[in-house]
């Protein structure tokens, strides 16, 4: 039953928090097991050689324990029996809006996406719980090489470049939950974009979880070319449920020699959403990868973009912001592996935690001792809403040898009531005091995202104050 | 004169306020009606930002008894911004530094709190009457992209005060203590914008240890404050007086029994 009973103001409040009935042809039913990973291959098509992998990513997942000892004691919660690893009706990604079932095209409609893509983007993926639905590229970036699709349609139709670098970055055995990617990953984007190719426009990709008790395992692989440019940028939403729902994603990027990465993501789960990503990025000599991470919603998220600077001269740029609301932990960071000599890296972390929220900022920096001209530079600040929020900080900096810098700062700081009450004096409700004291304190870092996005996360922010005073 | 105060002007009314257990405040009566100027003398400790903070609504004082009418109607149950829309200003002995806000962005979000629900003030607008009045008060272009008062000199906090004050258009203007840490040109100037704005539709309660202010801006009413009450009432000759003598005189006079 669709729930049309939403009112539109309550969509304004929480964009997402929407969810119109979908029957999915194709079902994997409850629970993971090897025969789990035969119904995913069967019903995809794929070749062996990734039913293999499945497998032994599963044994793999299987053998792992939680990272409990490190981590929350929350991911417990997770309820591996009770989620259904794969939905899809089956259809491969449209290239026109029109194609789209009814009411997936009207979901994203009422996200905005085709709007969106009309105005700014260079070419959409648009995912609905378990495969893609909508794929394009606008004509003119398509005829200059770039590929832009679904990591289904990409591992079967580019299998040369995709089988390449696919779980080269960061292998199953990762972490558990790279392992349990690797077993039933299923949408994500695959880009390559081709030597001195500058895409001007972004590409984006659109993350919907529909379903109730399900888990979403997108799998995305980017390869910038020698020299090329490329933008890519992913929202994503899922409507309140009742249970839990994990989201637990794996993303590889590889910026070949001179190329430059920029990913951009504007987080916004809803409050019941387990959101466990890995994201890592290697960057050859004198290669550029920045990522931009914003973290809004969720239950738990734990993701830490990590740059591998593997090239002599790379650079890599973790910009990172969470909002840890009441009930919402966001433990968060960035790695930093400095593999060649004369590579930089920049880190720079705002989370702020309101009510009982918890901000974690986890960072690891490694340099080995026989590098030269190495450079990185950490700032994590802090912001506590109340004083009943928590964060904690956790830098691990390995930094060796006598050539190389590393520089580290960190506060943490609160907004006063004094400051409030001033704000209040000049006509500023309470929320809107607060609003604009924390928009104010991720300011620096918000001006680095593209306009669109800017104003988004703005609004994000404003709706998540509006809800935490009074 | 008497028919029209009750409705014109910002009135307080045999307040008590207290913070904590400590009553700081001890039944205050005042009434500054639009287009006059009151000074508010006292020494330290005698209740004088108190009584501001109060008015503005600040959530660490508690009113125990009286009442603050604007214009005629009570604010006391009022927000702080609630009792801001109404026309209140608060110009602050030490104002708050908020990090990574602009100066122009925080002065068009207190002026669209103003509008009707749904509408903005045009920026083109907003830039003009800004720089216009910015140039009187001699500040810099680049001000309006700083952030509000961080890292502001004493001066530059009070000009940007006084500015706000300027842009809003408050009725009743509270100025606490704004003298304290300016300069001889910084205290001519936060004055002259002041005078700028004194008219008969405007009220303000002028707050303030020194007389050295009331050279500047000269009162049509003073009131001196001891223990949190007005003690005396007079003509502006009056700030000379307590110049010339020091507070002790009042207290001296306190001292002997004084008819109520």
């Amino acid at each position: 039953m669709p729930t049309e009973e939403i009112t539109d103001l309550d969509i304004d409040r929480t964009r997402g928090d929407f969810r119109y009935d979908v029957k999915h042809e194709f079902d994997a039913g409850t629970g993971l097991t090897h025969d789990t990973i035969d119904y995913i291959v069967n019903v995809k098509g794929e070749p062996d050689w990734i039913r293999d992998w499945r497998h032994k990513a599963l044994d793999i997942f299987l053998s792992k324990p939680m990272p409990t000892h490190w981590a929350s004691k929350d991911l417990e919660n997770i309820v591996f029996k009770d989620i259904r690893y794969y939905l899809s009706g089956g259809q491969k990604a449209s290239r026109s809006w029109e194609d789209v079932p009814e009411d997936m095209k009207r979901t994203f409609e009422r996200l905005g996406i085709p709007e969106q893509e009309r105005k700014f983007l260079a070419g959409v993926e648009a995912q609905f719980d378990s495969e893609a639905v909508y794929s394009n590229i606008k004509k003119a970036v398509g005829e200059q090489g770039v590929i832009f699709m679904g990591s289904t349609d990409g591992l079967k139709e580019h299998p040369e470049i995709f089988r390449k670098w696919f779980g080269k970055v960061i292998p199953t055995g990762d972490n558990k939950f790279s392992a349990l990617n690797s077993a039933v990953f299923s949408g994500g984007s695959f880009i390559y974009v081709p030597p001195g190719v500058k895409v001007k426009h972004p590409l984006q990709a659109y993350f919907r979880i529909n379903a109730e008790n399900f888990g979403q395992f997108e799998r995305t692989l980017i390869i910038a070319d020698e020299g090329s440019e490329v933008m890519y940028m992913e929202g994503c939403t899922a409507p309140k449920f009742e249970t839990a729902t994990l989201h637990s994603a794996v993303v590889e990027l590889v910026a070949m020699k001179g190329a430059k990465i920029q990913y951009v993501t504007v987080q916004n789960w809803s409050a019941n959403v387990f959101n466990l990503v890995t994201k890592r990025a290697i960057a050859h000599e004198e290669a550029e990868v920045k990522w931009i991470d914003c973290n809004i919603g969720s239950r738990l998220t734990m993701k830490y973009p990590g740059v591998v600077l593997k090239g002599r001269k790379a650079r890599g740029e973790v910009i990172s912001i969470a909002l840890a609301n009441d009930g919402q932990h966001q433990d968060t960071g960035a790695k930093m592996i400095h593999a060649a000599d004369e590579t930089t890296s920049n880190i720079v972390s705002k989370s702020i935690s309101i009510g009982k929220g918890r901000s974690t900022y986890r960072g690891l920096v490694h340099v080995p001792k026989h590098l030269k001209g190495c450079k990185n530079n950490t700032e994590c600040d802090a912001l506590l809403i109340n004083s009943t929020a928590r964060t904690d900080t956790y830098p691990a900096i390995t930094v060796r040898g006598t050539g190389n810098a590393c520089q580290h700062e960190a506060s943490v700081s609160q907004i006063s009531a004094e400051q409030i009450f001033y704000m209040q004096q000049r006509g500023l409700t309470e929320a809107q005091a607060m609003s604009l004291s924390v928009n104010g304190f991720v300011n620096d870092l918000v001006r680095q995202f593209p306009m669109e996005y800017s104003v988004e996360l703005k609004r994000l922010i404003d709706l998540e104050m509006e809800g935490s005073v009074g | 004169m008497a028919f029209f105060n009750n409705m014109s002007s910002l009135k307080i009314q045999d307040l008590h306020v207290r913070i904590g257990e400590k009553e700081i405040i001890r039944g205050l009566t005042l009434e500054i009606p639009k287009g006059e100027v009151h000074a508010v003398m006292g020494p330290n400790g005698s209740g004088k930002s108190t009584l501001s903070k109060a008015i503005g609504g600040h959530p660490d004082y508690t009113v125990t008894s009286g009442d603050v009418l604007l214009d005629g109607e009570s604010i006391l149950g009022l927000q702080p911004d609630e009792r801001a829309r109404k026309g209140l200003f608060l110009a602050f002995q030490y104002p708050m530094e908020i990090p990574g806000v602009s100066n122009a962005n925080f002065l068009r979000a207190a002026l669209n709190a103003r509008q009707p629900e749904g509408e903005e003030i045009e920026a083109t607008d907003f830039y003009e009457h800004m720089y216009d009045e910015m140039d009187k008060l001699e500040m810099r272009r680049e001000f309006t992209a700083r952030a509000v008062n961080e890292g502001f000199s004493g001066g530059e906090k009070k000009r940007n005060e006084i500015l706000q004050m300027a842009m809003l258009k408050p009725k009743y203007a509270v100025l606490d203590e704004t003298d304290s840490g300016l300069d001889i040109d910084a205290l001519r100037i936060v004055s002259a914008g002041v005078n700028a704005q004194r008219g008969p539709e405007t009220g303000f309660l002028v707050i303030t240890h020194y007389q050295r202010l009331l050279d500047y801006i000269v009162p049509d009413v003073v009131h001196v404050m001891v223990d949190g009450r007005i003690v005396r009432t007079g003509p502006k000759e009056l700030a000379y007086e307590l110049e010339a003598k020091g507070y002790d005189f009042i207290r001296d006079e306190l001292a002997e029994p004084v008819s109520a």
